[in-house]
This record gives structure tokens, sequence and C-alpha cells, in this order.
């Protein structure tokens, strides 16, 4: 399926005549989806060397812009997409927390790179192990830190996530405030997400 | 070896515990009690005219016996000679060591982030908060050799104090007066900011 435009100049007529002018049918998903998936607005929060990845990710040669990603908003008002990319210290932790709640649904987070998504190699006493202790993550892209290519591709992945929605279903649409407690996840839960792994299970002076 | 040693040997006598080069740089160990008094000599002795304080920084060692160092790394900007400083700290007695922001201005925050690392207090320093950890941060010192690599609380409490912070509260009332933005901030927040508020985090629940 896809958007049909009907020529109105009668040149080159292409397209089926027998369909009277201005109007088409489709299905509203479609239609919403196609359209936020080709839009999305990035707030980057680029804290480190993935923030560099990313500037080239924009610049000419990889050009998110043909995504639909060339406005990059630095307020969270006017955005669709968090792109975190680099660690994120504890005391950063609500920072983004409130840019996130701040941005207006529609909304998505991209986590950009192994810090920003595991913790990376600081598995350490300053660093959250993994954003998606403070808000949601949609699409994790690995990488120390990625290619633009790889960005370019957790983007794409996004944007097959965005086509898989449906308005019918608005809860995924519902925000998902902080607990009493100002927690997202259950404490047993961030635990287990902040676990040590790989090669941070043989660091000395660890408790 | 840089003359200066031998110069303040002369001049403080008993004060001066160690002099010693290594790797091409003269290191001269103090009395932590007179830190201040040697370093004005060095600062305001024409002969010596150690105008630029480096860094201020701090040592712990391995060996749990050996005690905390402080170090001064000086440099003269119109001799161009470089002294570095240590003061010794028992870890048996408070940690404690004079400011030096009297003599130089930049040892402010360079005294605030020894402060933050190791908890070595400085004596009439104007404004001694953390610098780098925010101020509600209750872990302890980070670089100090019994503090654990990930920090002494769970991660899940970690990122309940983290998430329960104020990230307005990072400032001090002096840094947000001086600035012109302050008169732009929101009534309630100066309000806030004038009360001295600092952020409110609850106690752990259950934490060691």
């Amino acid at each position: 399926m896809g958007v049909t435009t009907t020529p109105t100049g009668g040149h080159r007529g292409t397209l089926v005549s027998s369909i009277s002018p201005n109007w088409l049918t489709t299905r509203l998903d479609f239609l919403v989806n196609w359209a936020r998936s080709n839009s999305m607005w990035p707030m980057p929060f680029g804290t480190a060397c993935c923030a560099i990845e990313f500037m080239a990710t924009a610049a000419a040669r990889y050009d998110i812009s043909r995504f639909g990603m060339e406005r990059l908003g630095f307020s969270p008002r006017q955005a669709d997409v968090l792109l975190c990319a680099g660690r994120l210290p504890f005391k950063l932790a609500p920072v983004i927390r409130r840019i996130y709640d701040q941005m207006p649904q529609p909304k998505w987070v991209i986590s950009m790179g192994a810090c920003a998504s595991s913790g990376g190699i600081f598995d350490n006493y300053a660093m959250v192990q993994g954003i998606d202790t403070v808000v949601p993550v949609d699409v994790y892209v690995p990488g120390c830190p990625p290619r633009p290519e790889g960005l370019l591709y957790g983007i794409l992945l996004l944007q097959k996530k965005i086509r898989g929605e449906t308005l019918a279903d608005d809860s995924i649409r519902v925000e998902q405030s902080l607990d009493e407690r100002g927690l997202r996840l259950a404490p047993d839960r961030i635990d287990e997400l902040s676990e040590p792994f790989g090669n941070s299970l043989h660091q000395t002076r660890s408790a | 070896m840089n003359p200066s040693a031998e110069a303040l040997q002369r001049q403080f006598g008993s004060a001066i515990r160690r002099v010693r080069e290594s790797c091409g740089d003269t290191i001269v160990t103090i009395d932590p009690a007179r830190n201040r008094e040697i370093l004005r000599w060095l600062k305001d002795t024409p002969e010596q005219a150690y105008d630029y304080l480096v860094d201020i920084t701090a040592v712990e060692y391995r060996d749990g016996e050996l005690p905390l160092e402080v170090v001064y790394e000086l440099f003269s900007l119109r001799r161009k000679v470089p002294l570095r400083l240590k003061a010794s700290l028992s870890k048996d007695q408070p940690l404690e060591i004079a400011s030096v922001v009297s003599l130089w201005a930049g040892a402010n925050w360079l005294e605030r982030e020894v402060f933050d690392m190791f908890g070595i207090t400085f004596t009439d320093h104007p404004d001694l908060r953390r610098i780098l950890m925010w101020e509600t941060y209750a872990e302890g010192y980070p670089l100090r050799k019994d503090f654990p690599l990930r920090g002494r609380f769970s991660r899940s409490e970690q990122v309940r104090q983290a998430l329960n912070a104020n990230p307005e509260a990072h400032y001090s009332m002096e840094e947000l007066s001086i600035a012109e933005a302050y008169y732009e901030l929101p009534a309630d927040l100066r309000e806030r900011l004038a009360r001295g508020e600092r952020g409110h985090v609850a106690e752990p629940e259950g934490e060691r």
C-alpha cells in the first residue's frame, strides 16, 4: 500500500484515471505511523564520545535528515525521540528523567552505545548501569561508540517499531511516571539489571 | 635538585621533613601544620616567586599504615621553575590542613575537589562543599582506599537517591546571586535557594 498522488495537469498519466482526484483510502494507523516515523525530531542528550558519532551521523555524509530527523530539538517540548548518546552519571539521572517527563507524547528513547545501555566499562560508584533504570528505552544501539551506520540502523529499527504501533492500543502512550519511591522499576529489578557482567566480574576492589 | 629546597631548609629548619628528587622533580615534604606559612613564603619571596598554584591533590597509599598526602604543585611563571610540596596527614588524627585560598583564589575549587574525593577538611576555606558529587551524596569519599569501587549502597538505592535529588540544588546561593540569571529565576526557586535548600533525600530503607 502506498500514498498516491493524482496528476493535476494531465501530463504523465501513469495513475489510475478511473479514480476521482483528491481522495484516497488507507488505514488510519498506517497514515499516522507513516507520518510519525518519518518526522521524528530527536532531542540529543550527548554526554560522551557517542555524541561525536551522533554529530557525524547528523552531518552531511550520513545525514539523518534522510530519515526525517534533521531538526535537532534542543527543547524537550518539541522533541519526539530522546537520544541518549553517552554515559549517564547518577548526577545526571534526575536531569534526563526531567527531560523525558517534559517531552510530550508520543515519545521514544534510543539508548546509544554500551555505556548508556549497560554502564559499559564504567561499572563504578558514579555511573548509572543502563539508562533503562531511569527512563524506558525503545532501541538499544550497541557499540563503543557505535558507528553512524549502527545508529542509523537503530533509527530504522525504531521506525519499524513505530510502524507496528496501533492507535487502538492507547496504553503504549500512557505517561509512565515514577512511583512513590521515586523509582521507575522495582528495586530488585534495578539491582538485577545493574549486576556486573563480562570483564567487570574480574575487577578488584569491587563490592 | 631545585635550589628552593635548600632555601626552604634554611628558612624553616625542622618544618621541612624530607627533600628528594624523582624523575627530575624536586619533592619537598613539609610539616602540615605550617603549610600556609611555607606556601606564603614561597609565593611572596622574590627569589622564589612561585606565583602559580598548578594543582592541589591528595594521595592515599595502598599500605593502610601510611599517611595521606596532600600535594601542592607550584610553578614560578617568572623563573619557569616547578616545585612539588607534600604534607602528610596521619590517619590517627582528623584529616585537617589549612586552606590556601587566601594565597591563591584558584585553590578554592581544587581544595573542594580534594575534600569531595578524600574527605580532607581545609580549615578557613570560604565554601567547603562537595564539587563533583552532589551535596546529598551519603556514601563517603570515593577515592579513599576503603571505598568500594561500586559505592556503598545497592544500585537500586543509588538510583533512588539520584532520582530524588534536586538537580537545581547543585549551586550555592553565592554562585547564583553573582550570576545575572539569578533574578530571572522563578520566585519560588529563588525563595527555596535563599532558604539554603539542597534537596532532600529520605533515609535509606534497610541499607548498609
